[in-house]
C-alpha cells in the first residue's frame, strides 16, 4: 500500500494536469489520459525515475456502447493498457479513450514498448481502433479477408458469414450464416438494493 | 554472368510437426539464414473473450481450461481470482492450499510437456517418452479430483469445487496384465489422493535427474541450444516477456515471490535465474522450476493432511449450497436455483488478476457493469507476447534454430489465439 501511495503521489507531481482522472480501487491504480497527450505521457511513464514502467504487459480494446444497457455517455472506444514496473514492483492501468467514435484513433506506443506491437494489432483487429504510428497494423486473429471488427458490441456473436465446402464448385465457399443468434441466459443488471441486499 | 541473388520466402506450417499446433510462419530467407520471421496466428481463434460476454460467470469457467490446454488449472486460477477480487471474497485457507498444490502440479505437467516437445524438436526422442510417463501420474491426480484428465473445471470463484478424495482410482485386472502386475501398479494407489501425490513427490526428483542425464551435458543438445535466441534483460522486459523467458535472461521476477497471492508467502521455495538468456539457460531454469514445484507440492501435502476444513466459501450468492442442504431446505433450493439459472452478480468495477502461470504472467482483465455476465473479459496470455518476439529472436539464425526458439518459447496455441 505504501508503494501504491508513492505511485499516486508521483503521478500527481510529475504528470500534473495531464492526468484526466485518477482512481484507486481494489489496490489498483487507474489513470485516464487524453488521447492527444498519450504518447508523451507514455514516454514519461517509461523513462522517469519515479515510474520506470519497463513493460507494457497488455493492451485491451473496450467497447463501452452497451455498458449498463446503454447508459454510457462518454466516448465509445478505449484502449486499456496494463503497465508493470519491475524496478518499483507496481502496476498501473491507463485508459485512453479514442476521441472519434466513427474512426477511433489512439497513438501507438510500439516505439516505446516493442511488446505492445501485437496487442495493438489485436485491438485493431477486434475493435477497429487505429493505432497511429504503428509500423505494421495488420489484422492478426481473424481470417484472411475478414470484414468487420468482431468484438464490437453491435457485431453478432454468430457473425455474418459461415464457411462450408461446396461439392458443385469443388471448393470452400462463404455464405450468410444459417443459425439464429440466441441467448440462453438473459443478461440481467439488478436495480440498487435488490431484495434488501 | 553475374548470378542474381535473391531472398526467398518459406511457408512453415500450419501443419509442420515443429510448429506446436497451428502456427503458420512465413520466413524470409537468405540462403538458410532467417531475415524476417512473420508468424500468422489466429487459426485456432475461437473468440473466448466474446463468448464469455454472453455467458454467466460460471458458464465461462470451463473455457479457461481450453486456453492453455497443457496448464489447465492455472488458467482457471487467474479467472477465479479476478472474480474474487471484484466480489471481495476471502477464499478459505484449505482451498488456497489446494489451489497452490494444483498450480504446482500443473506447472510440472506443463514443463514435462515442454521438455518432451522441445527435446523432440531438437532431435531427442527419448525424453518425450520419459516425460509422458510422469504426466500420466499427474493426469491421474487431475482425474481423481475433478473427474477429467485435462479440462478439470475444478477451481470455482470462492474456492474449489470439492474436497480432495479419500481414495485413488485403481487399475483393474485385464487380459494383458496378471494379478501380480496389477497389484504392483496399484501399490501407491491404496491410500488417499494426498498419499499418492506424496509418493509422487518422493519419486519425482530422481526422474528429473534422469531427464538431466539425457540432456544437460548432451553434446548435441548443447549445440542446438547454447547461444541460440539470446535475449538481453532490457529487451526481454521491453518485449513484455514473462516467466522463464524473463528469468532465463537473469531477472529474478516471479509473481509468486514479488506479488504473492494465495499462500505462496508461507511456502519455502527458490526462484532459479539464468545468466546468458539463451535457450540452454531457459532449459536449465525450467528444469530447476520443476524441482522447486515439487518442493512446494510436498509442503502443501503436509499442510493439507494436518488441516481439514471448508474448501469453498459459504456465501450462497457465489458458491452453491451442499447437495444435502439443497435437497432438504427451501432457502438453499432457491439459492441453488438462482445461482445455476441466473448466475452470480459481480459488482460494478474492473480488476486485473495475474498468476505466475507455467509460461509466464497470465492475467485476466475483467470489466463488470454489475450484470450476471462479464462486460469485457481480456485474457493476457503469456504466449502471445512470447510469439510476438519470435521475429526479433530468430533474425540471423538458421531455420533449424527457429525450431529451437519456438520450442524454448513454450508455444501453445490455445492461449495465443484464444
Amino acid at each position: 500500500m505504501a508503494t501504491l501511495n508513492q505511485l499516486i503521489d508521483s503521478l500527481q507531481a510529475v504528470l500534473g494536469d495531464k492526468v484526466a482522472e485518477l482512481k484507486t480501487a481494489l489496490n489498483e491504480v487507474t489513470v485516464e489520459i487524453a488521447a492527444a497527450n498519450w504518447h508523451d505521457v507514455a514516454q514519461t511513464l517509461r523513462d522517469h525515475a519515479d515510474f520506470r514502467f519497463e513493460a507494457c504487459l497488455d493492451v485491451a480494446g473496450v467497447d463501452y456502447s452497451a455498458y449498463k444497457d446503454g447508459v454510457w455517455e462518454g466516448q465509445r472506444f478505449a484502449a486499456v493498457y496494463h503497465l508493470l514496473s519491475y524496478a518499483h514492483n507496481f502496476r498501473l492501468r491507463v485508459r485512453v479513450y479514442a476521441p472519434d467514435d466513427d474512426f477511433p484513433v489512439v497513438a501507438s506506443i510500439t516505439d516505446l514498448w516493442s511488446g505492445a506491437n501485437w496487442f495493438e494489432r489485436e485491438a485493431f483487429d477486434l475493435y477497429g481502433i487505429v493505432f497511429e504510428g504503428h509500423p505494421d497494423l495488420r489484422r492478426i486473429l481473424t481470417d484472411y479477408g475478414f470484414v468487420g471488427h468482431p468484438f464490437r458490441k453491435d457485431f453478432p456473436l454468430s457473425g455474418y458469414v459461415e464457411m462450408r465446402y461446396d461439392p458443385e464448385q469443388a471448393r470452400v465457399i462463404y455464405q450468410p450464416v444459417t443459425i439464429e443468434p440466441r441467448e440462453i441466459t438473459p443478461r440481467i443488471i439488478r436495480e440498487e438494493n435488490y431484495g434488501g441486499v | 554472368m553475374a548470378s542474381e541473388i535473391r531472398n526467398y520466402t518459406l511457408n512453415f506450417g500450419p501443419q509442420h510437426p515443429a510448429a506446436h499446433g497451428v502456427l503458420r510462419l512465413v520466413l524470409e530467407l537468405d540462403g538458410e539464414v532467417i531475415e524476417r520471421a512473420d508468424p500468422h496466428i489466429g487459426l485456432l481463434h475461437r473468440g473466448t473473450e466474446k463468448l464469455a460476454e454472453s455467458k454467466t460467470f460460471i458458464q465461462s469457467l470451463p473455457y479457461m481450461d481450453r486456453l492453455d490446454y497443457v496448464s489447465m488449472m492455472a488458467n482457471e486460477h487467474a479467472y477465479c481470482m479476478a472474480i474474487e477480487k471484484l466480489c471481495g471474497i476471502e477464499v478459505p485457507l484449505r482451498a488456497q492450499y489446494i489451489r497452490v498444490m494444483f498450480d504446482e502440479i500443473t506447472r510440472i505437467l506443463n514443463h514435462l510437456m515442454w521438455i518432451g516437445a522441445h527435446g523432440l524438436d531438437c532431435g531427442a526422442m527419448t525424453i518425450f517418452l520419459y516425460a509422458f510417463r510422469e504426466r500420466e501420474d499427474l493426469m491421474d491426480c487431475y482425474e481423481a479430483v475433478s473427474g477429467a484428465r485435462m479440462h478439470a473445471a475444478y477451481y470455482r470463484p470462492g474456492g474449489v469445487y470439492r474436497d480432495l478424495p479419500d481414495s485413488m482410482p485403481q487399475y483393474q485386472a485385464s487380459k494383458v496384465r496378471n494379478a501380480a502386475a496389477i497389484k504392483r501398479m496399484n501399490s501407491n494407489r491404496e491410500g488417499s489422493l494426498l498419499d499418492f501425490i506424496e509418493d509422487f513427490t518422493n519419486r519425482f526428483p530422481t526422474y528429473v535427474d534422469e531427464y538431466e542425464t539425457l540432456l544437460t551435458d548432451n553434446r548435441i543438445w548443447k549445440q542446438r541450444t547454447v547461444g541460440i535466441g539470446v535475449l538481453t534483460p532490457e529487451r526481454a522486459m521491453n518485449l513484455g516477456l514473462t516467466g522463464a523467458m524473463l528469468r532465463g535472461s537473469g531477472i529474478a521476477w516471479d509473481l509468486r515471490k514479488k506479488q504473492p497471492y494465495e499462500v505462496y508467502d508461507k511456502l519455502d521455495f527458490d526462484i532459479p535465474v539464468g545468466k546468458n538468456g539463451d535457450c540452454y539457460d531457459r532449459y536449465l531454469v525450467r528444469v530447476e522450476e520443476m524441482r522447486q514445484s515439487n518442493r512446494i507440492v510436498k509442503q502443501c501435502v503436509q499442510w493439507l493432511k494436518a488441516n481439514p476444513g471448508p474448501v469453498i466459501v459459504d456465501n450462497y450468492k457465489v458458491a452453491p449450497p451442499s447437495r444435502v442442504d439443497m435437497k432438504s431446505n427451501m432457502e438453499e433450493l432457491i439459492h441453488h436455483f438462482k445461482l445455476f439459472t441466473e448466475g452470480m452478480h459481480v459488482p460494478e468495477g474492473e480488476a486485473y488478476a495475474a498468476v505466475e502461470h507455467p509460461k509466464g504472467e497470465f492475467g485476466i482483465y475483467l470489466v463488470s457493469d454489475g450484470a450476471n455476465k462479464p462486460y469485457r473479459l481480456k485474457i493476457r496470455a503469456p504466449g502471445f507476447a512470447h510469439l510476438a518476439s519470435l521475429d526479433e529472436m530468430a533474425r540471423g539464425h538458421m531455420i533449424s534454430d527457429a525450431v529451437a526458439i519456438i520450442g524454448t518459447q513454450d508455444i501453445v496455441f490455445g492461449e495465443i489465439d484464444r
